[in-house]
């Protein structure tokens, strides 16, 4: 990978402070998907800046009836709290089965949701929970934030300093991941709160996207056969060497009759 | 260039790096510490891991300048002299390995199943946990079989 300036903040002012300064720059968190990118000089940062060392990103705090998960605490940490398990048990469940367990040291939850990469697990959770993404400017509806392939609503020198998740009656979350790097080839997250049902799907499109035909059939009757009727427009779903777009638009509904039976 | 001190396997060192050094870099050029393996370089393989703050971490997907001030253990670290660490021993009894290659990183990722994970390890369990770290010669069998052993004798 080419060199770069290395910045190191200790606050979330000096990170934004540390990019506007720079050419190009980019934050860091866990390294997971930006140093390969680097690598492959896919990106060529004049400038990055890593996150690490900032305390305030880390952490999970539990606020009534919602969790907030800072941007830098790893998925290991997501998985492994006690917290999450016993408020969103299918979020830690998620976190677990990210990648393998030395990348889940590293990779961050903010991470994964600001690269918004269209086959990461996270951006389903915060769709299908209906989050909130706190960052250093503003905070951001889950429906508003994942705008294209790797692409959201973050501008150039705003960082997610937070997530906060509410807590749903029921919830699961089912991968058909690639078995060689465990991304999901379709993921489907369903949450159910009161009558309201939540289903955020990854994988399938360019980008992490509610899956409204199956919430309108799910809101009135929440069950797997329910959901035979629903059509999958194959004209919308990726295509690549893992599976085709035929077969991706099986896979949702599969993934999602296998969560809902999961939330029963 | 930017100077780094940190703990490798119980010793203070320092180096200077560039800003772009992977750490598996500096561990195998800059320390000549070349039990820690590059496989892939793509952060598939698991060759590469180590532990840092005593948690396994892939060391050709962090830089260097990332360790800096933290502690980190490579496989040259485990060993008490001649008397290998037990997890060690259990690869050798086992047969755990062929040509020993993914061996390094087998053994670290070995230690930090143990840490989160407990002594008495389920096969599915093992073979679960080993999902970063790839082996090309053995199958995984014998790996899974010393791994289990080892996880075992490190708890007597």
């Amino acid at each position: 990978m080419y060199d770069f300036s290395y910045h190191n903040p200790d606050s979330v002012a000096g990170a934004v402070s540390a990019m506007n300064k720079a050419e190009d720059g980019k934050f860091v968190a866990g390294g997971q998907t930006m140093l390969p990118t680097m690598k492959h000089r896919l990106a060529s940062p004049s400038d990055i800046i890593v996150l690490g060392g900032i305390a305030e990103l880390s952490g999970i705090t539990v606020d009534g009836d919602s969790i907030s998960i800072g941007a830098m605490t790893t998925h290991a940490e997501v998985a492994a709290s006690s917290d999450v398990q016993a408020m969103i048990p299918a979020l830690a469940a998620l976190a677990a089965n990210i990648g393998d367990p030395a990348v889940r040291n590293c990779g961050t939850i903010g991470g994964s949701v600001a690269n918004n990469d269209p086959a990461a697990d996270y951006p389903a959770a915060v769709i299908a929970l209906g989050a909130t993404v706190k960052t250093s400017k503003r905070e951001i509806s889950a429906d508003d934030f994942f705008t294209g392939m790797f692409e959201t609503a973050l501008e150039e020198d705003e960082l997610i300093t937070a997530i906060s998740f509410p807590k749903a009656d029921a919830a699961a979350y089912m991968k058909f991941e690639n078995p060689a790097s465990r991304y999901a080839i379709v993921g489907v997250f369903v949450a159910k709160t009161g009558d309201d049902v939540r289903v955020g799907i990854t994988g399938a499109t360019p980008c992490a996207h509610r899956g409204m035909r199956l919430e309108g059939v799910l809101n009135s009757n929440f069950s797997g056969d329910a959901l035979e009727s629903v059509e999958i427009p194959v004209d919308k779903m990726n295509a690549d060497i893992h599976a085709s777009a035929e077969y991706r638009a099986h896979l949702v509904k599969v993934m999602t009759r296998r969560a809902v039976a999961a939330c029963s | 260039m930017p100077v780094i001190n940190l703990r490798v396997n119980g010793n203070p060192v320092s180096g200077e790096v560039e800003a772009r050094t992977l750490l598996v870099q500096f561990l195998r050029d800059n320390l000549r510490l070349t039990g820690t393996h590059v496989g892939c370089d793509t952060s598939q393989c698991g060759a590469c891991v180590v532990l840092m703050d005593g948690k396994s971490v892939k060391s050709c997907t962090m830089l260097a300048m990332m360790a800096d001030d933290c502690d980190v253990t490579t496989i040259e670290g485990l060993a008490n002299g001649s008397e290998l660490h037990r997890m060690q021993q259990a690869f050798m009894d086992n047969h755990g390995l062929q040509c020993g290659f993914c061996t390094p990183g087998m053994i670290m990722s070995a230690l930090d199943i143990v840490e989160r994970n407990g002594n008495d390890l389920d096969e599915a369990t093992i073979r679960r946990e080993l999902t970063g770290n790839i082996c090309r010669c053995t199958g995984y069998h014998n790996i899974v079989k010393a791994v289990k052993a080892g996880a075992k004798a490190m708890g007597d």
